[in-house]
This record gives C-alpha cells, sequence and structure tokens, in this order.
C-alpha cells in the first residue's frame, strides 16, 4: 500500500475538520477551543484536589465548621444567585455574535463583567463581616483559601471580557463565523461558575448538616 | 546534503530565514525542533549538576562518619539531587525534549498546535531554575524531593518556599505541554495515517500527556497549600489547627506516583522505535504496546498509596493498592515481552542505541520485580524507607529512564545534527555506564535488606564495606559521562554527514533532510509502509534480499 500524504496541507488544515478552517486564523490551524478544554479539564484537577482535602478535615472533625468559624449564608446564596444568571447572560452574548450582532454581544458582555465585579465586591465585602482569618483553624484556611482562588479565577474571567471588549470596538474583529476568543471567554466564565456551585454546597450547605 | 534546501514559502504565513543560525537557539523560537533543542540541552546541563550532587553524597557515604559534608548541606544535597533528576532532567528531556523534536515530524505535520504555548512552557523551565538555584543561596529546601510535612515546615522555610515556586513553575510548564501533545496528535496527525499507523512513540506520548494533564494539578495544589503553611499561618497541615500532614501525603502521591510514569512511558515510546529499527523486524505486538501504554495510565492513577503504607494506612486501603499496584505490572510485563519477541530472530546492528535499548531491557526488568516486591504490603513495611527503595527506583529512573534517553539521544543524533557521532565511543560508554550503574545500585539491595536507612548522611559501621562498592560504582558513572560528552560534542562538528536516513528507518521523521527543514517537510512525506515493517514490506533495503523461492526454500527448511 502506497499512499501519498501532502504535509504542507494537513499541517495546517486538517482535512476533516472544516468547522476549524472557517475559524483559523493565519497558517495554523485554530485548535484553541480544544486547547481550552483541555486546560480546563486540567484546571479542575486542582480544586479537586483542595475539596477532596476538605472533604477528607470535615470526616475527621468533631464539629465542622469549628466553634467560631460559623459562615453566613444569606450575602452567599444572592452572590451564587448572580454568578449563575451570569452564566445565561454570557451566555446571550454568545447567542448574539453567532448571529453577527457585534454591539448586542458587547452589551451583554459589558453586562456580565459587570455581575462579575459585583460578586466579587460580595466576596470581599464577606471578608471583612466574618471575624476570623486565614489562620483561625484548618476550616478558615481551606474557607479563604478555597473562595480565594475561585475568586482569582472570577477575576481572570473578568479580564478576558474586558479583552474581548476591547477587541470588539473594532469593527469586524468578531464576526458570525469568526469568534473564537468569544466563545474560549464564554467557556471559561462557565468553568468558573460550576466550580462556584460546587464550592458554594462544599463550604456553605454541607456546614449546616 | 547539510542544509535544508530553501522552503517553498507558503501563502501569507510565517517568513522564515531559511536555516536557524547559532544564537536562534538562545532566544525566544516557535519551531518545535528548536525548542526540543533546547529542553535537550538545558536538561542535560541540570543533568550534570545533579550528578555532581550525587557524587559528593557518595563520597560522604564512603565512611560511615559525617566528615565530609555538613548535615544540613547533605540534606540540601539529597533533597535537589532528586529534584533536578525528576523535574529538571528526565521529564523535560523525554517529554519536553525528545516528545517535541519527534511528534510533529512523526505525525507529518509542520510543528505543534500552540507554538507560542511551547516556547513559553520551555522558558518556564529556566525561570523555575533560578528559583531553584535561588533557593541554594538560602541553604536550600532540605526535607526531600517529597518535602513531607511536618519537616518541610520546620526546616528552612526560605528554601523551601522557593523550593515549591520552583516546582509550581515547572509543573505549569508541563501541563501546557502535554496540552499541547495532546491536541498536536489529536488534530494534525496527517490525515491519511491511520490511528493503527501511529509510531508508538507517539502513542506513548498521548499516555504520558494524559497522566501529565491529570496529576500535575494536583501536586500543585498540594504544594500551595503547604506554602501556605509555611508563609500564611494555614493549617492545612498542621494538625494542631485541625489539619492533617497525611492529606499532604495523598495529594503528593497522587501526582508523584503518576510522575513515575511520566518518566517511563516516553522512554517505552523511545524503546519500540529504537529496537524495532536496529532489530531489522515488525515490532511484536503493536496493540498490545500501543493499548497498555493508556492502560498504564489509567490504572497507575490509582495505586499511589502503595508510597503511604506505613502512613497509618488501613488494612483495607493496603489490600486495594497492593492489588492496583500488582495490576499495574502486568501492561508493563506486555511491553518487556513485546520487545524481547521483537528481538528475537532479528537482524540485530549491534549499535550504541541499541546497546543501551538492551541495557536497559535487563535493569529494568530488575527494577520492576523490586517494584512488585514493594507493591506487596507486608514486605514493603519492612522496607519502607530504606536503602532496598532506593535501590528500586534507581534501577527504574537510572537503568530505565536515563538508558532510554542515552539510546534515544544516539538514535536521533543522525537526525537531529546531520551527522554521525562515533561508534567506538558510544560503545564505551555504554559499556562504562552498564558497569557503573549495577556496581553502585545493586549492593543497594543488599544495604536495604540489612535495615540501612535512606536519607542519611551517617549510618552504622557494619554498613560501611558495602557502601564503598557503592561509592566506586558512582565514581565509574562519573567518568562514563566523559566518552559521551567528547562523542557529542566532536561528533556535532566533525562527525561522517549522516544523510537523511542512516537507519533504513521507516517512520516519517527520516524521510525529511537531516537536520531537517524549518517547517520540516521540503517535499510530501510518503507512508510507503506501516511505521514497523520492516523486511515485511516491498520496499527493500538490503541488496541482497532473497527471493520469494529462497525464502519459501528457508521456511520449509525450518519446518522440518
Ligand atoms: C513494575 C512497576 C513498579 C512497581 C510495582 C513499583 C512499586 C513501588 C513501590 C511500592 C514503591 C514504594 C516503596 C516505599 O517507599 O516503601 C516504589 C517507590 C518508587 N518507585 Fe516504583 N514501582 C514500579 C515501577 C517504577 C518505575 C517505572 C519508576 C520510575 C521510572 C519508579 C519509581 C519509583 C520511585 C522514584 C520511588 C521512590 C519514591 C520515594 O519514596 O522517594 N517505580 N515503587
Ligand atoms: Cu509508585
Amino acid at each position: 500500500m502506497t499512499t501519498t500524504l501532502d504535509a504542507s496541507q494537513n499541517g495546517a488544515y486538517p482535512a476533516k475538520t472544516t468547522a476549524a478552517v472557517s475559524e483559523s486564523h493565519g497558517e495554523h490551524g485554530d485548535h484553541r477551543v480544544l486547547g481550552l478544554m483541555t486546560f480546563l479539564a486540567s484546571e479542575s484537577l486542582m480544586f479537586f484536589g483542595i475539596f477532596t482535602a476538605y472533604l477528607i478535615y470535615r470526616s475527621t472533625a468533631e464539629v465542622w465548621p469549628p466553634e467560631g468559624t460559623e459562615v453566613e449564608l444569606f450575602l452567599p446564596a444572592i452572590n451564587t444567585i448572580i454568578l449563575v444568571s451570569s452564566s445565561f447572560v454570557i451566555h446571550m452574548g454568545d447567542l448574539a455574535i453567532k448571529k453577527g450582532e457585534v454591539q448586542k454581544m458587547r452589551l451583554w458582555y459589558a453586562a456580565t463583567i459587570v455581575m462579575g465585579l459585583v460578586f466579587l465586591g460580595g466576596q470581599i465585602y464577606e471578608y471583612t463581616e466574618l471575624g476570623y482569618g486565614l489562620s483561625t483553624n484548618v476550616f478558615s484556611s481551606c474557607f479563604y483559601v478555597m473562595t480565594g482562588f475561585h475568586g482569582l479565577h472570577v477575576f481572570v474571567g473578568v479580564l478576558m471580557m474586558m479583552g474581548v471588549l476591547w477587541r470588539s470596538r473594532r469593527p469586524g474583529h468578531y464576526s458570525a463565523t469568526k469568534h473564537t476568543g468569544v466563545e474560549m471567554t464564554e467557556i471559561y466564565w462557565h468553568f468558573v461558575d460550576i466550580i462556584w456551585i460546587i464550592l458554594f454546597v462544599l463550604l456553605y450547605i454541607l456546614t449546616l448538616f | 546534503m547539510q542544509s535544508p534546501s530553501p522552503q517553498p514559502q507558503e501563502q501569507g504565513g510565517h517568513h522564515h530565514p531559511e536555516q536557524w543560525s547559532w544564537y536562534h537557539y538562545f532566544l525566544y523560537n516557535t519551531d518545535h525542533k528548536v525548542i526540543g533543542i533546547q529542553y535537550l540541552v538545558t536538561a542535560f546541563v541540570f543533568y550534570l549538576i545533579a550528578g555532581v550532587m550525587a557524587l559528593l553524597m557518595r563520597t560522604e557515604l564512603y565512611t560511615a562518619d559525617p566528615d565530609f559534608l555538613a548535615p544540613e548541606v547533605y540534606n540540601m544535597l539529597l533533597t535537589n539531587h532528586g529534584t533536578l533528576m525528576i523535574f529538571f532532567w528526565i521529564v523535560p528531556a523525554a517529554i519536553g525534549g525528545f516528545g517535541n523534536y519527534l511528534v510533529p515530524l512523526m505525525i507529518g505535520a509542520k510543528d505543534m498546535a500552540f507554538p507560542n504555548l511551547n516556547a513559553i512552557a520551555f522558558w518556564l523551565n529556566p525561570i523555575a531554575a533560578i528559583f531553584l538555584f535561588a533557593s541554594l543561596f538560602f541553604g536550600g529546601a532540605q526535607a526531600g524531593w517529597t518535602s513531607y510535612p511536618p519537616l518541610s515546615l520546620i526546616t528552612n522555610n526560605a528554601g523551601q518556599s522557593l523550593w515549591i515556586l520552583a516546582i509550581a513553575l515547572i509543573g505549569t510548564s508541563s501541563i501546557l505541554g502535554a496540552l499541547n501533545f495532546l491536541v498536536t496528535i489529536y488534530k494534525l496527525k496527517t490525515p491519511n495515517m491511520q490511528w493503527d499507523e501511529l509510531p508508538l512513540f507517539c502513542w506513548a506520548m498521548v499516555a504520558t500527556s494524559l497522566l501529565a494533564l491529570f496529576s500535575t494539578p494536583v501536586l500543585a495544589i498540594g504544594l500551595i497549600m503547604l506554602l501556605f503553611d509555611i508563609n500564611f499561618g494555614t493549617g492545612f497541615f498542621r494538625p494542631e489547627m485541625g489539619g492533617d500532614v497525611v492529606v499532604y501525603q495523598h495529594l503528593f502521591w497522587f501526582y508523584s506516583h503518576p510522575a513515575v510514569y511520566l518518566m517511563i512511558l516516553p522512554i517505552f515510546g523511545i524503546m519500540s522505535e529504537v529496537i524495532s529499527t536496529h532489530a531489522r523486524k515488525p515490532i511484536f505486538g503493536y496493540k498490545a504496546i500501543a493499548y497498555s501504554s493508556l492502560a498504564i495510565c489509567v490504572v497507575g492513577l490509582f495505586v499511589w498509596v502503595h508510597h503511604m503504607f506505613t502512613s497509618g494506612t488501613p488494612a483495607w486501603m493496603r489490600m486495594f493498592f497492593t492489588i492496583s499496584t500488582l495490576i499495574v505490572a502486568v501492561p508493563t510485563g506486555v511491553k518487556i515481552f513485546s520487545w524481547v519477541a521483537t528481538l528475537w530472530g532479528g537482524k540485530i546492528r549491534l549499535t550504541s542505541p541499541l546497546l543501551f535499548a538492551v541495557g536497559l531491557l535487563a535493569m529494568f526488568v530488575f527494577g520492576g520485580l523490586s517494584g512488585v516486591t514493594l507493591g506487596a504490603a507486608p514486605f514493603d513495611i519492612h522496607v519502607h524507607d530504606t536503602y532496598y527503595v532506593v535501590a528500586h527506583f534507581h534501577y527504574v529512573l537510572f537503568g530505565g529512564s536515563v538508558f532510554g534517553l542515552y539510546a534515544a539521544i544516539y538514535h536521533w543524533f543522525p537526525k537531529i545534527t546531520g551527522r554521525m557521532y562515533n561508534e567506538t565511543l558510544g560503545r564505551v560508554h555504554f559499556v562504562l555506564t552498564f558497569i557503573g550503574t549495577n556496581l553502585t545500585f545493586l549492593p543497594m539491595h543488599n544495604l536495604g535488606l540489612q535495615g540501612m536507612p535512606r536519607r542519611i548522611a551517617m549510618y552504622d559501621p557494619q554498613f560501611e564495606f558495602i557502601n564503598k562498592i557503592c561509592t566506586y560504582g558512582s565514581m565509574i558513572l562519573g567518568i562514563s559521562i566523559l566518552p559521551f560528552f567528547f562523542n557529542m560534542i566532536w561528533s556535532w562538528s566533525q562527525g561522517t554527514p549522516a544523510g537523511r536516513n542512516p537507519w533504513r528507518s521507516l517512520t516519517l521523521e527520516w524521510q525529511t533532510t537531516s537536520p531537517p527543514a524549518i517547517e520540516n517537510f521540503d517535499e510530501e512525506p510518503i507512508v510507503w509502509a506501516g511505521p514497523y515493517d520492516y523486511g515485511v514490506d516491498t520496499q527493500t533495503f538490503e541488496a541482497d534480499d532473497p527471493t520469494v523461492e529462497e525464502i519459501l526454500a528457508e521456511v520449509g527448511q525450518e519446518m522440518k
């Protein structure tokens, strides 16, 4: 069997992925979405590690959370609602750009940024209201490191959305067929959202029982 | 035919100079071949430094008294020797170096999927090294490469913190590299190459990358928690605050057991290429080898507690992890048998790569066997943290990974440099290394069985005799580097030109010029056969190939 391979083509445009071709920038095929998903799969293991550690600490403690380090529920619940709804808002932006409506996409993304910032503000407010710090006991350590690490991810998400806004100020940068950056930001934001839901269950709901 | 022929310029894509100059290798560069060489050379420098550290330690251990190095210095050398060898030499050389150099060539692509990410991943290595060497100025980390708390919480906080940052950076590098390999192999594999025509080295890289991707972040978070415990007063690993030191061990080994496969799976891939090529025979059991890599990758994620049999681990866990550990030896054994079967009856050429590959087989089997004994909890409880463990992991890491890296360096040297190395020097290097490795590490089994603990500068005088033998062996190992070093330096500029395919190998990287053109293939590479179809295909390499009648006659002869 002798097959002829055309390497000058496949490096740039894998024959079977026509979808990627339409979105590709320049010579190397655009595999950034797949790359991001792979990265997030890896990143989630980082959260998985600390979540597991937290559950082990919880299972060996007599009272959880230990006395004096109780959490407050009302504000975080509101924050959760804000963050979860922001996932729908950003998705509206994605729908808009798929129809080529750049201005609408910008509006939706701006709204998501505001929601993200409100979430972060709420988080910081909560930190100042709680009467304990990082080094009070292992629960407080977990609490601050887990929420802080997640907050860092939220912050990065906000920066990414601002990047999208900045780039889309120039007409034609994103279009109905070319919007990988917009899409990636959305995927990342959903990831941050999902992590928060797990975190909320672990740190807030589970402390009720 | 030294320089690659001029590149046909692409439709408005990149504009590269025709050939890289020497200084390009010191700069930010996105060509996967440059990055591969950058990885290999920097990793080799770290290998030399770590080797000197080992020689210093062996000198200390020549006598039972700690009379040569201060105890803190010994601990510092011990920690950083392990760290450099694992995180800065074997992993970057095998995955970053050969992975980057070979994968795009083997799959017929121009470059990796994310060339810039690739370059960034490389440059994280020197930056991490700066952190590590900076830590030495603060006395260095001294808690071993495993950095268990509470020891790591109470010894030399500054050095330990810098150590953590170094490992976090290099871990990030390996995550970025892994995702790049996965996307590259999945998306850029030349479409006419079927999955079962993918060279086994690429299969090994798939398995390696999956492991790196899913285990490294767990180490990262464990180290971040340690960093917070040391510097910011958190209590993750402080029992007085409700924390738990064993949690660190779980997080650490969830990464670091798979990490041992990170260090051996690419080597397994190299073995398949080298043995098949130099034995001139199709690889025995292509599918078995490819799938056993994936099996190792999956099962390897569930054996980590075999490092913790003595950490107060409950009996049911010991039992579970003993069983899973013994299971993971099965796919490893499958590969060993496949390589032996490939060698069997082959037209073996005793070139340096093949010598190292065969040496690897011998030593790795030995290390694998001691691994199986360690995997059985009842035995491990007696020898855990003794020199028996040191002997085990040096047989698999030196006898396995380092031998594999040497085999790979000799095998692909003609491709990378365009010149042949000196075969005699290569063989001398092999003999010295083989003798040195066995002399250094074989007696350590005995030391361990007699109860000598690891990680100590002062030991009981009854162990002195065996320790002296080990130290002599290590000196031979130190010397064995010299023929290798001269061979590489000299051959790189003076060796006889190699041509495209000195080994008559069938994988795609041998179809381009040596060294390859900047975007790899200036002509279309042709899959003229499966990657290992030696002696079965229509292509004839040997001038005196027998005719069909002769083969039939020969077979008939054998049947009688
Ligand atoms: C047949 C497969 C293998 C089995 C069953 C096995 C089993 C084990 C066990 C049970 C231990 C723990 C011993 C103890 O601390 O008491 C161990 C340690 C170790 N193994 Fe293996 N092993 C195998 C292959 C490998 C390979 C391929 C490598 C690396 C290339 C490796 C590297 C190590 C290292 C570095 C340690 C020591 C870690 C430390 O405590 O510093 N092993 N092995
Ligand atoms: Cu292990």
